[in-house]
């Protein structure tokens, strides 16, 4: 059996970890990156459209050039790292087991892990789509591999159900490509993706958006010969009597998107409820040293921000190894972050209580769209710490802040804080 | 050529009828209808192996499933596929169904099946299954009942019918069958197949099959039942359960299966269409609420799959296995539950009537009932796994994420005897594309190797069989399409 050592070593080379693993290399510790495709880049090789780099760069450009500039880096900084790997098993003791076509098994000594194997695409059986299990069936993503690193067509005439921002780049994509999308198909009364997608990639090419609408019904034995879609009730029941038939020979899903955590999870970490690992305030889990960044925590709205998020991971695994690395430290006190009212989740789960003169940087999305909200920080005893008004809020929109707790006079014994999005009391008075 | 036998069917029951008959020195073929063994009921059904006493006594079932049951354990041993004897319970919620399972048990142990107890016990009862409901107020606690993986089985079956001779033919859609001295000519869409004797395993087609040789004295109407397939480690079931039985069905039970995962399903809808496999909003409905009566947690929101499977209930309601007044043909029709328990009992009695109809019942000196173990990466130790990729880097690709699948393991799917040809093929003989990401990651790769294994182009890569390709063209080759009939204008 082939073993390595290496101070860091971050798992998937997409844009999270090359972004972590670079940051690393430059403070002079050794890293190795380990990724399960034949290339570094990761999801974003597969993203040819543009609007990447806007935050990051100032430019705007497109998922490959976005991510070619960190993979330069990458080799400019001679990172070492393993191509065509799969991570088999990671341990609570940092040994992270991988396997490869040359190598065999691989077992590679870690002082500290950064996770970054980002998320997969919900499927038709997670959501329970009733009938026929016919061809012609993809998530969004897989249709957009097959289109743009496979080149092929998975088929002719299609109907998109979510509206992801994934199905909507893929509805101008196809249509590019001489297919017909015959609709997208929301089962919210809303856009699940970016309002920019919704303009640049339905409204500016004529693709009906159905909204309020799910589809009820799979047709066709071999082939998929078409769908019917159905308005749905308040609480997504199908109303009956709404029925349509829409033909298509293909049915692709952007329904969302999971964290990848399965081997978080055989690790020992504790998962949270957004389905990525429970962090503190430096990205760590609960397993002392193993820290996640990218979409394997949260799902992100724009690479630029998990480029972000991967930095600071890459900086706290720094600082872990400089202060608490072989170090038996107590166990700290901790806030907890509650998700309070129309808040889905927050990142981080929880906070120690030593960094509470620090900025903390909190990442968290409301469970559907309101208009003129404040956005509140309470402590345990409902004393508000922090408020921001905001004039419209929405589930595919992330929303960032950065809060100093001391500052906020925080109740420093205080075991938990709620973050919550109310409507604002001064609406009724207001003028339009 | 004239085959001693042709075997119509290629799901688990004339998989197991070949391969006992494989024994004796006869030629033997068999033909299916899809692209793929294992295709109909033995794809989609609850994978489980009955103790024997839920078929009243009156039918041939009852007989062959208790029989059956026993025959599981020589097979396991020199079949190696997947199977558990994990027991079963037959859960009374009710005060007044305990009378109903003490008479089960009573008539059960008369017939043979063992250990057969009756548990009023709540503790213990929970302590065996801490899954069940609080409002239990007895259990039939059955040991002898298993899980099995049904496909799985079927493709050991049909693999070593094949190591000891028997002919597999898929996509043979039967179309005429004539009879004239004492041969069977059976016509395809593309080829005839002669044989003294013709055994009739067509599942939900088998009535049709039974009438092309004059025959019509049953028939088979089929009988959906949906199921709701939840991902593995959402829930640790240790028993089968089934609620208290009524007169149509054995109810809708929660089970674990081979692979660990658990399901919740059967209903039971009597339906027209043969291939009106659909899952429907109501049925899943009724599946689900079924399902929470005996496990009120069921994890709906790690549900990974919905799918259904038809049962072929002939109007006897009892399994057809008759040795036909047409010398020669031997139908094995209606085989619903317990069917899958019962193959081996059916198997034998194929074979005896074989043996008045004058076969040649000699045992091959060659005979060999050992089909190996498939080598699975997840039973590697550490060590082994480094030598296996060092002997064949085939076993350090690893193609599905999910369920951990290598390279090798698919190639060894695609080049067994009777193997896969289809992208379904691979994932029900070695399961890339059944975890919880459905093939999202793996299905580009499977098309790539069965590209490049079977010498056909991308587009030309099967789902299941004919017309169900993934992909219909190359980039650009839509637009140029259009442009071109443009300039013809």
């Amino acid at each position: 059996m082939k073993k390595y050592k290496s101070d860091v070593v971050v798992i998937g080379a997409g844009a999270a970890g090359l972004a972590a693993a670079i940051e690393v290399k430059k403070a002079g510790l050794e890293v190795l990156l380990i990724e399960r495709d034949k290339e570094l880049g990761g999801i974003t090789l597969q993203c040819i459209h543009n609007g990447f780099g806007l935050k990051e760069f100032e430019e705007e450009l497109t998922g490959p050039e976005y991510v070619q500039r960190f993979i330069n880096q990458v080799k400019e900084l001679k990172i070492p790292y393993l191509l065509d790997s799969m991570v088999i098993e990671i341990t609570k003791e940092k040994l992270v087991y991988a396997v490869n076509r040359n190598e065999g098994l691989i077992e590679i000594k870690a002082k500290t892990i950064i996770l970054a194997m980002g998320c997969r695409e919900k499927t038709r059986g997670a959501i329970n789509i009733p009938g026929f299990r016919p061809a012609g069936i993809y998530t969004a993503g897989q249709a957009q591999r097959f289109v743009n690193i496979e080149g092929y067509l998975p088929g002719n005439t299609y109907v998109i159900l979510g509206s992801g921002d994934i199905g909507m780049i893929m509805a101008r994509r196809l249509t590019w490509e001489g297919c017909k999308v015959k609709a997208v198909v929301e089962i919210q009364s809303y856009v699940s993706g970016l309002l920019r997608n919704q303009v640049q990639c339905l409204e500016d090419y004529d693709i009906p958006l159905i909204t309020g609408f799910t589809v009820t019904k799979i047709h066709g034995h071999e082939r998929i010969k078409g769908v019917t879609i159905s308005k749905v009730s308040r609480n997504f029941d199908r109303i009956i009597g709404s029925d349509k038939f829409i033909e298509c020979d293909t049915l692709l899903l952007s329904v969302g998107l999971i964290p990848e955590n399965e081997l978080t999870l055989e690790a020992g970490a504790e998962i949270s409820q957004n389905g990525g690992p429970l962090v503190d305030e430096n990205l760590e889990t609960t397993i002392d040293g193993i820290f996640a960044c990218g979409n394997v925590l949260q799902v992100h709205d724009l690479v630029d921000m998990v480029t972000a998020e991967a930095k600071r991971a890459g900086k706290n695994a720094i600082e872990y190894l400089d202060t608490r690395y072989g170090k038996e430290l107590k166990k700290q006190k901790t806030f907890k972050c509650i998700s309070g009212e129309n808040v889905g989740y927050v990142k981080p789960d929880v906070i120690n209580k030593e960094d509470i003169a620090k900025d903390i940087h909190f990442t968290f999305r409301v469970k559907y769209p309101a208009r003129r909200v404040l956005i509140q920080f309470k402590d345990e005893n409902n004393n508000v710490i922090y408020s921001r008004k905001k004039i419209y809020v929405i589930p595919s929109e992330m929303i960032e802040l950065n809060l100093n707790l001391e500052e906020a006079n925080v109740n420093p014994k205080s075991k938990s804080i709620t973050i919550e999005v109310i409507p604002r009391p001064e609406v009724l008075i207001e003028e339009d | 050529m004239i085959y001693d036998v042709i075997i119509i069917g290629g799901g688990v029951t004339g998989c197991c009828i070949a391969r006992n008959l494989s024994k004796y020195d006869l030629k033997i073929a068999l033909l299916e209808k899809e692209a793929d063994i294992a295709s109909g009921t033995t794809k989609a059904n609850s994978g489980v192996v009955h103790a024997g006493f839920a078929s009243p006594r009156e039918y041939v079932k009852r007989d062959v499933c208790i029989k059956g049951n026993k025959l599981y354990t020589q097979a396991f041993e020199e079949l190696n596929f997947s199977f558990q004897r994990i027991g079963s319970f037959v859960v009374a919620l009710e005060d007044n169904q305990i009378k109903k399972l003490e008479e089960q048990r009573r008539q059960g142990t008369q017939d043979g099946v063992p250990g057969l107890e009756v548990i009023l016990d709540k503790k213990k009862i929970k302590y065996m299954e801490p899954n069940l409901t609080d409002d239990v107020v007895g259990v039939l606690h059955a040991p002898t009942a298993g899980i099995v993986s049904p496909y799985g089985m079927t493709y050991a079956l049909a693999e070593n019918a094949a190591m000891n001779g028997v002919k597999f033919f898929r996509n043979q859609k039967v179309r005429r069958i004539k009879h004239q001295n004492y041969t069977f000519i059976i016509k395809t869409k593309d080829k005839e197949f002669k044989a003294t004797n013709v055994i009739n395993a067509a599942g939900v087609y088998g009535a049709k099959i039974s009438k092309m040789v004059g025959l019509d004295y049953f028939d088979i109407m089929p009988r959906k039942g949906e199921y709701i397939l939840f991902d593995r480690n959402a829930m640790h079931l240790n028993k089968i359960l089934f609620p208290t039985p009524t007169k149509v069905s054995k109810g809708i039970l929660v089970c674990p299966t081979v692979s660990g995962n658990t399901f919740v399903g059967p209903n039971a809808q009597n339906i027209t269409d043969k291939k009106d496999l659909a899952t429907t909003e109501a049925g899943l409905k009724e599946i689900l609420e079924g399902g929470r009566h005996l496990v009120p947690n069921l994890p709906v929101r790690a549900s990974i799959r919905n799918f259904a499977g038809l049962r072929a209930v002939p109007d006897t309601y009892d399994f057809i296995i008759d040795n036909t007044d047409v010398f020669g043909f031997i139908n094995v029709v209606g085989i619903l539950s317990p069917g899958l328990t019962s193959c081996y009992a059916i198997a034998e009695r194929v074979s005896e009537f074989l043996e008045l109809l004058g076969a040649n019942m000699t045992i091959k000196e060659d005979y060999n009932p050992i089909r190996p173990k498939p080598e699975k990466f997840k039973d590697f130790s550490k060590i082994e796994l480094d030598k296996k990729i060092k002997e064949d880097p085939a076993w350090g690709r690893i193609i599905c994420r999910c369920e951990t699948i290598p390279e090798k393991e698919i190639l060894n799917a695609l080049h067994s005897p009777v193997g896969a040809t289809t992208v379904d093929g691979i994932k029900f003989r070695c399961r890339p594309g059944m975890g919880r990401c459905q093939g999202g990651f793996c299905r580009p790769r499977l098309i790539e190797i069965l590209s490049r294994e079977l010498n056909i182009p991308y587009e030309e890569v099967m789902k299941t069989g004919e017309e169900t390709n993934f992909l219909v063209a190359k980039t650009k080759e839509i637009v140029l399409r259009s442009l071109e009939g443009g300039s013809e204008e």
